[in-house]
């Protein structure tokens, strides 16, 4: 379960697949306990205490505690328990995949705005680069 | 007899939710959208079915990765609102429909569809929200509902074929419940969006449309579509579309389109909405 996928040459995206889902275990529980109201008071009171309540690697504890969203991603995240960080942020969907995506706040409104980012030129890495606008 | 009467297909997407919640309905983000839903509400206020089959997916809320049901159905008296991070939406809790829901599981087992069975589960946006969208905001949603859960926050998804085969065991098993009730089933989620990664924000009209298109066309040329052309087509979170097979399955072959509306944007998604109704209906 450990070979290519043929998904693996869409360009800026993370599947939370077999691979993803053996490191990301503990990261994704962390966000799963954010549900809970007490809990979020408690995250929100010391992160960093509270984060020591879960068997995170020393880059999956860095990526949360510098709200490094496409870090976390990188490391297991999965973006439907990980926006639960968001959450208790006070941001939504939209700030954080400008974020992700590398541009303001104001940029990536606009462009959901005129349209969203189109799939010319961001079907795949090798051939058409990269997330154009 | 019980039977299908209709179909919906309708996106899912929190902010939606979110605006119809906090009153925000008529601004110049929101209102072309609404205004969109307004007939769709109509519609089904004078359909006034007697029960609604919902498919949607569970957003870590009622299921974390702990177990993660591919396909799992709720038999409960009632679902309450699930917390999913920033508090339950304020809305009416879900009423079940036990008697059927059992009926559906022990009649979808049977005919080779292993289905997990829940009988306590809180419910989250991705069943209130085509809720609100199709209903408003009454004191009480206006029929019980039976939720049925599809994973897709756990790749890989049930394939589209699979969906689709679902939902012919679920119009079988409908069709073999004794009392005459007129039944409407959802397919929630998608169209296109992306939530992740530097590609987040991708939308693909184009894709959608004709996908709207091969709901009557060709249904099952869009089973075909493989959860790789999801993602690089209608982006990483499109993959959600294969629930709206689940409800197509369920619909007679010639079910017609009574109505559709799509809009970009809702936040980061191409919101559609689609209703299909069985001759039945007519």
């Amino acid at each position: 379960m450990t070979e290519a996928r043929d998904y693996d040459s869409i360009p800026g995206t993370y599947v939370y697949d077999a691979r993803r889902g053996r490191i990301g275990y503990a990261l994704n529980m962390f966000c799963m306990s954010l549900n809970n109201p007490t809990n979020r008071a408690r995250f929100k009171a010391n992160e960093s205490e509270y984060l020591s309540g879960f068997a995170l690697t020393p880059e999956q504890r860095r990526s949360v505690l510098e709200r490094d969203w496409l870090g976390m991603l990188k490391v297991g995240g999965n973006i439907y328990y990980t926006i639960k960080i968001a959450f208790c942020d006070g941001l939504t969907f939209q700030d954080v995949a400008g974020k992700m995506s590398g541009v303001s706040k104001e940029v990536y409104a606009k462009m959901m705005l005129e349209g969203g980012r189109s799939p010319e030129g961001n079907r795949y890495k090798d051939t058409e680069g990269q997330h154009h606008g | 007899m019980a039977r299908i009467v209709a179909g919906i297909a309708c996106s899912h997407v929190p902010a939606i939710g979110v605006a119809m919640d906090k009153g925000m309905t008529h601004t110049e983000y929101w209102q072309p959208l609404f205004k969109g839903y307004q007939p769709a509400r109509e519609w089904l206020a004078k359909l006034a079915p007697d029960v609604a089959i919902v498919v949607y997916n569970d957003h870590a809320s009622a299921f974390s990765l702990q177990i993660i049901p591919t396909f799992l159905i709720g038999v409960a008296n009632e679902f309450p609102i699930a917390d999913e991070g920033f508090g339950p939406r304020p809305v009416p809790v879900v009423v079940g429909h036990p008697e059927l829901a059992w009926h559906l599981t022990e009649s979808l087992i049977l005919d080779e569809f292993d289905m997990t069975i829940a009988n306590e589960m809180p419910v989250d946006h991705g069943l209130t929200v085509p809720l609100s969208i199709t209903c408003g905001r009454p004191d009480a949603w206006p029929f019980p509902v039976i939720p049925l859960c599809v994973n897709v926050v756990q790749y890989p998804p049930p394939t589209g074929a699979r969906c689709f085969k679902l939902g012919a065991a679920i119009k079988r098993a409908v069709e073999s419940f004794e009392a005459d009730l007129r039944v409407v089933i959802y397919g929630t989620g998608g169209m296109s969006h992306q939530l992740q990664g530097e590609r987040a924000g991708l939308i693909n009209r184009q894709f959608d449309c004709a996908f709207l298109d091969g709901m009557t066309k060709d249904p099952l040329a869009l089973t075909k579509i493989t959860h790789s052309e999801y993602m690089r087509e209608a982006g990483s979170e499109g993959v959600e579309m294969v629930m709206w097979h689940v409800m197509r399955g369920a619909l007679d072959d010639d079910a017609a389109e009574i109505y559709r509306h799509y809009h970009v944007p809702a936040s980061n998604t191409a919101a559609g909405l689609m209703i299909l109704e069985n001759g039945s209906a007519r």
